[in-house]
């Protein structure tokens, strides 16, 4: 793959205005005050609600429904954000279908199920337009966590290690914070300035030291941050797209979908001759770049994927969002090679079967001339296969339902260990994580020394309570 | 086709639905409106001396998001000139002729009472109603509930009406008494034709929380108002149903308290209504909810088997009674459908909150279990369950015959065994 020669990234905290996300409007509106108010009343206030427990932070969403209808709006963000201090982006960016909206009983009384996330959004943005602050931070305990990566899970892991009175610092390789909830949401979702309004609203409770431009291993070694640091919370995400090693993957014009999508969300790209485009993959990455395009004007967008259409792991109401926004399929299709003299002009393509192998004499050409490769990221896990007791599969970190690696004072979550969810799934387990250090480095067992190897017992995160 | 006509005190009109003594009823042109859009007749807002109102007038009692289902008035009787209203009358009846019309009338004195009751039969009023009920403003006059308060002059003042009266005369109770039955044979006494009841409850419906003034507001101060709407309904019924089941009363009643729709109508004249009136739920959505009032009536009756209206008047008196004829041994618990549970568990809440720890959430489903021989049957889960006929209350049959309290305290007649008293 090219790098990203034509586009054009400002990477700075304060972004240009004329992004080229910012084409885009949002695709569920807010809910105004009147009509917020009918939708909380519908609720039903389940008692041991499933949309509680499809929610991986736990908020308590009957509570914050209710407290919408009775116009407590404070109180109803103040219940979002206890349980997950990015309910601001994640009301915007998260799969409600397949989470709390789907878990909500009115689909079984086939009724429109409450409308969770925006309900989640309108008590959230008035408490963001009003600028009230929920929390502080806790009482000093002099103990300092490092935090690897300045993305939700890290956002979210150190608010919480904040409340507990830890001080904290945030490397970040970038020279922007807020992870792919800044450079990779869907622009219809979330534009990038929204994320770093909720990065600094966050970082607000004080006492966390944002380091960008510095990448772990480079200017900072591990065994640095072992020494200096109480304990360490890996939330490194995902790495540079995976390319297919195809033939003219280096044409101009071939790119990889995240980056591309980074670079449409956070700078200008130029798409005035682009009248073909293709996107290889079928997950949620290659669904939100098939519909940008379609969003920003390429007049043929075509997804190419190998699995059936039902087998693909980018949601189904998302692909029908896109797919009604004029983006195509091509199922159970691989591109073999990408041509053209210089820039791409076609794809190659060729037909597989069930078990995913080529089918000979179904190959076909379509004309492209801009393909992103959407079939994953590297996974950055390796960096931390030196350091022993830390497992590493495959790239991703393996760790327990607390967060920890194995290696005393070592924890990590979001993409890096989960191989790439939601932002939610990143927020709760970098929360979770943060009351597990708190345990660790607060408790007699298992608390790093100064020399930072591990005191006498292993289980240290045992009892660990999540809030 | 049922026949929905009726006949109330001698007021014979095509149908049951009147609109009461109100805003809806305060002029010509709308009760005209209001005739062709289905009603069958109207008592027209109260004449009397002219008075002036405030602004503001109305407010809203919302409950869960309903806008008023409560509501409350501070307004007072007609503003508008006798004449007006008496030259108003005579063009409406001139129009609609079969639609009756009954005067609304609150006075003084003996002398003006007889004055403005010749007057409204003269413009063609079919009947007069005595507005005894207003619990604002007019009652600090001595007149409306202040009236309808003290049976003594309830009686005397009914007296005068029939005695001028060549039309039936209906008294419009209050509400804001211990104990309606007095006030009813009161108006028996005075020689009243009929009774009309509730007038509005005395109320404040709510309060501006952010200026510290009770609603609805008018400048910086307020005053009790009368409630009325959807949420007055229980207390209207109980009133009516009260006097029904008096021996001594035996007069027609019109019926009037949150009546919204035919549901409502039907309730009230099973508890000893033969007409109803409307005021709130026009106000909120104008004269075209009789269409549905009208036919969801007639369906009704179609499939009950009635033909008319007074077969059903009353109907449910005989089923009214006192707690200690209500048979203890009589035996209910909740039987939740599996099928239909969509798992909420509104149930769990309310049962254990709210009653009596029977209903358990179950470990490998989220379709509750009762725990039968601890439901005391009480009906909460079925009240809060949102899915219809998801819980019922099923009859179970204990082995122990019918007995009262009375019965147990009078004659030892043996009681089931307590359930949830532990």
């Amino acid at each position: 793959m090219s790098p990203a020669a034509c586009l054009n990234i400002n990477m700075n905290q304060h972004l240009p205005t004329n992004r080229a996300e910012t084409a885009f409007e949002d695709f569920k509106l807010p809910l105004l005050r009147d009509a917020a108010m009918v939708e909380a009343n519908r609720c039903l206030f389940c008692s041991d609600a499933p949309c509680i427990k499809a929610c991986p932070t736990h908020i308590d969403i009957p509570q914050f429904i209710r407290k919408i209808s009775t116009d407590n709006v404070h109180g109803s963000a103040k219940t979002i954000f206890e349980s997950n201090i990015l309910g601001m982006s994640c009301a915007r960016v998260c799969p409600v279908e397949v989470l709390c909206v789907g878990a909500c009983v009115y689909n079984d009384l086939e009724q429109p199920p409450i409308a969770i996330g925006k309900l989640q959004r309108y008590a959230t943005d008035i408490a963001f337009a009003e600028g009230w602050k929920f929390f502080e931070a806790g009482t000093d305990t002099g103990k300092r966590v490092a935090l690897v990566g300045a993305g939700p899970a890290s956002l979210a892991a150190a608010h919480e290690l904040r409340r507990l009175g830890h001080a904290c610092t945030i490397f970040e390789r970038k020279n922007t914070i807020g992870g792919l909830n800044a450079s990779g949401v869907a622009p219809y979702k979330m534009k990038a300035e929204r994320a770093l309004l909720e990065a600094d609203w966050v970082l607000s409770i004080g006492g966390i030291e944002v380091r960008t431009g510095v990448t772990i291993g480079e200017q900072v070694s591990l065994t640095s941050l072992e020494q200096d640091f109480d304990a360490v919370f890996v939330g490194a995400g995902l790495g540079a797209d995976s390319s297919l090693g195809i033939p003219g993957e280096d044409l101009a014009g071939v790119h990889g979908a995240v980056a591309w999508i980074e670079a449409m969300k956070l700078g200008t790209i130029d798409l005035s001759k682009v009248r073909h485009a293709v996107v290889i993959g079928g997950g949620n990455t290659a669904v939100d770049a098939s519909r940008e395009l379609r969003g920003l004007g390429v007049p043929s967008v075509t997804m190419v994927y190998r699995g059936v259409k039902d087998n693909m792991s980018g949601y189904a109401h998302e692909w029908s969002a896109a797919f009604s926004k004029g983006a195509t399929a091509e199922w159970q299709a691989v591109v073999t090679a990408c041509t053209g003299a210089g820039q791409v002009q076609h794809v190659q393509c060729v037909r597989v079967d069930t078990n995913k192998s080529p089918v000979a004499g179904t190959e076909f050409t379509l004309p492209a001339d801009l393909v992103l490769m959407a079939i994953g990221q590297a996974k950055l896990g390796r960096m931390l296969e030196a350091m022993p007791g830390i497992r590493v599969d495959r790239g991703r970190i393996m760790v327990d339902a607390n967060g920890y690696t194995g290696r005393p004072g070592w924890y990590a979550g979001g993409d890096c260990t989960n191989g790439g969810k939601e932002v939610v799934n990143a927020a709760a387990e970098g929360k979770i994580a943060a009351h597990a250090i708190d345990a660790a480095v607060m408790g007699d067992m298992g608390r790093m020394n100064d020399n930072g190897t591990a005191a006498s017992k292993n289980d240290r995160t045992g009892g660990t309570s999540h809030a | 086709m049922p026949d929905l006509s009726t006949n109330t005190g001698g007021i014979q009109s095509p149908n049951p639905f009147w609109l009461a003594s109100a805003p809806p009823a305060n002029s010509g042109r709308q009760i005209q409106r209001a005739f062709e859009a289905g009603w069958g007749g109207a008592v027209w807002k109260t004449l009397g001396v002219p008075i002036q109102n405030v602004s503001s007038r109305f407010a809203g009692h919302t409950i869960r998001g309903v806008q008023a289902a409560g509501f409350s008035n501070i307004e007072l009787i007609t503003d508008r000139p006798l004449e007006t209203n008496l030259r108003e009358i005579a063009e409406t009846k001139k129009l609609f002729p079969k639609n009756p019309i009954i005067v609304s009338l609150m006075v003084e004195t003996e002398v003006e009472w007889r004055e403005i009751i010749k007057k409204s039969i003269d413009a063609g009023a079919d009947g007069l109603e005595l507005n005894f009920g207003c619990p604002h403003g007019m009652c600090e006059r001595g007149m409306g509930s202040a009236v309808g308060q003290e049976p003594a002059i309830n009686e005397r003042i009914t007296g005068w009406a029939v005695k001028y009266s060549t039309v039936p005369v209906l008294v419009k109770l209050t509400p804001n008494v211990g104990n309606i039955v007095p006030h009813g044979l009161a108006a028996r006494r005075g020689g009243a034709h009929g009774v009309s009841l509730i007038n509005t409850i005395k109320s404040i419906v709510g309060v501006d929380i952010d200026r510290y003034i009770p609603l609805p507001r008018v400048g910086n101060m307020s005053t009790n108002g009368g409630y009325c709407g959807a949420a007055v309904k229980p207390i209207a019924l109980h009133m009516v149903a009260a006097l029904a089941r008096e021996k001594q009363f035996g007069l027609p009643i019109s019926g009037i308290g949150g009546i919204s729709n035919w549901r409502d109508a039907v309730e009230f004249i099973l508890l000893g209504s033969s007409t109803v009136q409307v005021a709130t739920e026009v106000m909120l959505r104008g004269y075209n909810i009789v269409e549905d009032m009208t036919d969801g009536l007639q369906e009704y009756m179609r499939t009950h088997g009635f033909d008319r209206i007074d077969q059903m008047v009353g109907k449910a008196i005989p089923a009214y009674t006192d707690w200690g004829h209500l048979d203890m041994n009589y035996e209910t618990v909740a039987k939740i459908d599996a099928d239909k549970c969509i798992g909420c568990q509104l149930c769990v809440a309310a049962c254990h909150d709210g009653a009596h720890q029977c209903i358990h959430p179950q470990q490998d489903t989220r379709v509750p279990h009762v725990d039968e021989a601890e439901c005391v049957g009480c009906n909460l889960c079925q009240i809060v369950c949102p899915v219809p006929d998801c819980i019922t209350m099923t009859p179970v049959d204990n082995g122990h015959s019918p007995a009262s309290w009375n019965e147990f305290a009078n004659e030892g007649k043996p009681l089931r065994p307590k359930k949830g008293a532990h």
